[in-house]
C-alpha cells in the first residue's frame, strides 16, 4: 500500500471514474489552463488523458453549477469544481434551488447526478478567502454533503459520489491537499452516510470531521501522554448525517467533545450535541463541550488568522477541562 | 403544414385559454393556492415553438407554464390536479402551478426563480452535444428575466460552446409590473448582439410566425450552428399572477393587443379565411375544449391529496443509508398531520 496525498487520491479517483465511465465530465475554473490543471493541482494531467472531457469555463459560478445541473438531467455526471468553497455562494441559488430540489419537487423525475467539488480553508487569504460553510450546505435536504479528512476517505468517497444518483457537495480542504496516506493500490469504494472511528479509546469521545479530524488526531496523541485515552468519531459524511459511532462511543466513554473549523453559531456542531443530548442524555456525565471557530470575519494578519482557527491545542485544552472537572 | 395540424393548434390554443379562465375561476374558488401565472395572450408562443420541435428535444421554461405543459403533451387532468394539490398532478402535488414538469415528453419543468432555469438549459444543451444526440434545447424566459446574471452566464457559455439550444424571450413587455423600458437599458436584441448570437424577432401573436422561427433556429442548432435567440413580442391579458390586481398597464394598450388576439387571428385569418376549417368545426373545438377542461376539474376535485407517507419520496433517488439516525433529519410523517388542508392562502 502505498502513501500518497490527499491532492493524489482525488486525482486517482477521478481518473478511475473517467476510466469507467465515459459520461463523466469534468468542468470548473481552470481546470485545465492553470499551472497545468486546477488552482491546486487536483485535475492535473486528467485533460490530456481525457481528451474533451476536461474543461475550462468561465469564471461564472452560477453556471458552473447550473449547467452541471443541465448535463446531470441530461444524462452526464458532472464533477463541477468550483475553485474554493468561498465562490460557491455565486452559486448558491443553483445549489439550493436546483440540484437539491429537483428529484423532490418534481416527484422523482428528475435526477441529478453531479458532485461539486470545492475547497473550505484559509491560508493568509482574509476574509472572503478564508472560510468554512460546512453548516450551510448540511442544513439543505436534497443535498449529499461530504468532508473526508484523510487520502483513504477521499479516494473511496469521491469514487461514490460520482456514481450517487443525487448531487453531492464534495468539501475538501486547502490544509489537507498535500497531507499523506495509505491507499491501497486495489478499487475500492466507501458508502456515503457512514462515519468512521479513526482513533480507539475509553476516555471520552471526539466527533468530527474534516480537517479537525486531522487535529483532533494530534490531540489525541498529546492526551494519550497525559494519560487520557480518547476516541475520534470522523463523520465523513455531514448529510446524511450518522451519528451512530458518536451514540455507540458515548455509551462507552460517557463524555463528549464536537470539534469544528466553523463558526460556533449554528454551526454543525449545535446539531450534533443537540442530537447527543437529546438520544443520549442517561449516557452524558458531563455536558457536551464543543471546539469551534472563532466569529470573526477571517483577517488577514498571521497571529490574528491562527488566533482564529480552532486547532489540537484547543481540542486537548476542551477535554482537559472536562477531564479535570467533577460532575 | 396540412389541415390536420392547423386546426390542432387552433385548438391547443383554445385549450390553453379555456384551461387558464377556469384556473382563474378555481383560485377564486380557493381550489388552488399559492401563486398562479396565467398564459392569456401568450398561447402562441407555447403552440408554436412545440409543433416545430422534435419529440425528443428538451424544453425548459419559466413559472408561467400551464400553457407550455399543455402543449408538449401533458394532460388538463395531470396539470390541473397539480393545481390542486393533488396526488394525481404532474408531480403528485409537490411542485403546484410554477413546476409543472414532464420528462416522458422531455418537459424539463417550469422553474420559479428568474433566469435560473437557463444554465440548466445550457447545461442540457451540453449533454445533448457532447452525446451527439442531435437534441435541441428550447428555454423560454420572460424579459425580466434578461437582466439577472445567470441570463449573460448561459448566453456566454452556449455561444463559447457552440450548444443546441434556443434562447427564447417571451416577451411581454412587463417584469411583474415593470415595463422594459423601466428594466433594461438597451433593446432587447443587443443583448445577443453582445454575444454575437444569431436572432430573430418574431410576433408573438402568430402562431405560425413561432412555428416558422422555431424551425429555423432549431434546424440551425440542429446543424451546428449553434445557440440562437428569439425576442418573441407578447402580451399577456391577465396581471402577473392572481394575486396581481394589474393596476399599473394601461387598459387601453391591454385592449389594443387583445385586438391581436393569437387565438381569433388564427382562426379569421388562417383558417376560415383558407377554409381549413368552418365556423362550425371552429365551434365544436370550442365545446370539446370545455367538456375537456371541465372533466378535468372535476377529476382534480376528485382526486386525493398526497399520502403523507410520500413527505420524503425522492429527497434522493438512492436509498440513504442513516437518514433515521439523526432525529433531526428525518422525522415520522405522522408529525405532519397539521399540514393545512388545500386552500387559498393570505
Amino acid at each position: 500500500m502505498a502513501e500518497i496525498t490527499y491532492r493524489e487520491a482525488l486525482k486517482r479517483a477521478l481518473r478511475e471514474e473517467m476510466q469507467r465511465d465515459p459520461n463523466v465530465v469534468i468542468w470548473g475554473e481552470d481546470v485545465v489552463a492553470y499551472a497545468g490543471g486546477g488552482a491546486y493541482g487536483v485535475t492535473s494531467g486528467l485533460a490530456k488523458e481525457f481528451p474533451g472531457r476536461v474543461r475550462d469555463t468561465p469564471i461564472a459560478e452560477e453556471a458552473i453549477i447550473g449547467v452541471g445541473i443541465g448535463a446531470a438531467m441530461g444524462g452526464l455526471r458532472p464533477v463541477c469544481e468550483i475553485m474554493t468553497v468561498n465562490f460557491t455562494l455565486v452559486a448558491w441559488d443553483q445549489i439550493v434551488n436546483h440540484a437539491a430540489k429537483q428529484s423532490h419537487m418534481f416527484n422523482g423525475q428528475i435526477k441529478v447526478p453531479m458532485v461539486i467539488r470545492t475547497p473550505n480553508g484559509h491560508g493568509r487569504t482574509a476574509a472572503t478567502h478564508s472560510q468554512n460553510f460546512d453548516a450551510w450546505f448540511a442544513h439543505v435536504p436534497g443535498l449529499k454533503v461530504v468532508a473526508p479528512a484523510t487520502p483513504y476517505d477521499a479516494k473511496g468517497l469521491l469514487k461514490t459520489s460520482i456514481r450517487d444518483d443525487d448531487p453531492v457537495v464534495f468539501l475538501e480542504h486547502l490544509q489537507l491537499y498535500g497531507t499523506r496516506g495509505e491507499v491501497p493500490d486495489e478499487e475500492y469504494l466507501i458508502p456515503i452516510g457512514v462515519s468512521d472511528y479513526k482513533r480507539r479509546g475509553k476516555d471520552l469521545t471526539i466527533v468530527t470531521w474534516g480537517r479537525m479530524t486531522i487535529e483532533s488526531l494530534k490531540a489525541a496523541r498529546i492526551l494519550a501522554e497525559e494519560g487520557v485515552d480518547v476516541e475520534v468519531v470522523d463523520l465523513r459524511t455531514l448529510r446524511p448525517l450518522d451519528l451512530s459511532l458518536a451514540f455507540e462511543s458515548v455509551h462507552k466513554t460517557n463524555r463528549a467533545v464536537v470539534a469544528e473549523e466553523g463558526w460556533r453559531t449554528a454551526g454543525l456542531g449545535a446539531e450534533i450535541a443537540a442530537s447527543l443530548q437529546e438520544q443520549a442524555f442517561n449516557d452524558l456525565d458531563a455536558p457536551i463541550a464543543r471546539v469551534a471557530g472563532l466569529e470573526v470575519p477571517m483577517p488577514y494578519a498571521r497571529n490574528l488568522e491562527r488566533a482564529t482557527l480552532p486547532f489540537a491545542e484547543d481540542v486537548v485544552a476542551a477535554v482537559r477541562a472536562m477531564m479535570q472537572k467533577q460532575y | 403544414m396540412d389541415k390536420e395540424n392547423l386546426v390542432a393548434l387552433y385548438r391547443q390554443m383554445v385549450l390553453i385559454r379555456v384551461f387558464e379562465d377556469r384556473a382563474a375561476e378555481m383560485y377564486a374558488k380557493a381550489k388552488i393556492a399559492g401563486f398562479l401565472h396565467l398564459y392569456n395572450g401568450q398561447e402562441a408562443v407555447a403552440v408554436g415553438s412545440v409543433s416545430a420541435l422534435n419529440p425528443d428535444d428538451d424544453v425548459v421554461v419559466n413559472y408561467r407554464d400551464h400553457g407550455w405543459a399543455l402543449a408538449r403533451g401533458s394532460s388538463a387532468r395531470a396539470v390541473m390536479a397539480e393545481l390542486f394539490g393533488r396526488e394525481t398532478g404532474t408531480t403528485g402535488g409537490r411542485g403546484g402551478s410554477m413546476h409543472l414538469v414532464d420528462v416522458n415528453n422531455r418537459f424539463w419543468g417550469g422553474y420559479a426563480i428568474v433566469g435560473g432555469h437557463l444554465p440548466l438549459a445550457a447545461g442540457l444543451a451540453a449533454a445533448a452535444q457532447y452525446l451527439n444526440t442531435g437534441r435541441v434545447t428550447l428555454c423560454s424566459m420572460g424579459d425580466g428575466s434578461t437582466n439577472i446574471g445567470t441570463f449573460h452566464a448561459a448566453m456566454n457559455w452556449a455561444k463559447l460552446w457552440n450548444l443546441p439550444i434556443i434562447f427564447m424571450v417571451e416577451n411581454n413587455q412587463y417584469a411583474m409590473g415593470t415595463h422594459y423600458d423601466v428594466h433594461s437599458a438597451v433593446p432587447m436584441l443587443q443583448k445577443a448582439a453582445g454575444y454575437n448570437m444569431y436572432a430573430e424577432e418574431v410576433d408573438g401573436m402568430d402562431v405560425m410566425a413561432v412555428r416558422e422561427a422555431v424551425c429555423r433556429v432549431a434546424e440551425r442548432a440542429r446543424k451546428g450552428e449553434g445557440p440562437s435567440f428569439l425576442n418573441v413580442v407578447t402580451f399577456r391579458y391577465r396581471g402577473h399572477s392572481m394575486a396581481d390586481p394589474d393596476v399599473q398597464r394601461d387598459k387601453a394598450e391591454i385592449a389594443r393587443w387583445k385586438e391581436r388576439d393569437p387565438i381569433t387571428q388564427f382562426a379569421t385569418e388562417v383558417l376560415l379565411k383558407r377554409n381549413f376549417a368552418t365556423p362550425k368545426e371552429l365551434e365544436d373545438i370550442q365545446k370539446s375544449v370545455e367538456h375537456e377542461v371541465e372533466d378535468a376539474i372535476e377529476f382534480a376535485d376528485k382526486s386525493p391529496e398526497p399520502p403523507l407517507e410520500s413527505l420524503y419520496h425522492y429527497i434522493y433517488q438512492q436509498p440513504v443509508r442513516n437518514m433515521q439516525v439523526a432525529g433531526s433529519l428525518i422525522r415520522p410523517p405522522t408529525l405532519a398531520r397539521d399540514v393545512p388542508a388545500n386552500g387559498k392562502h393570505a
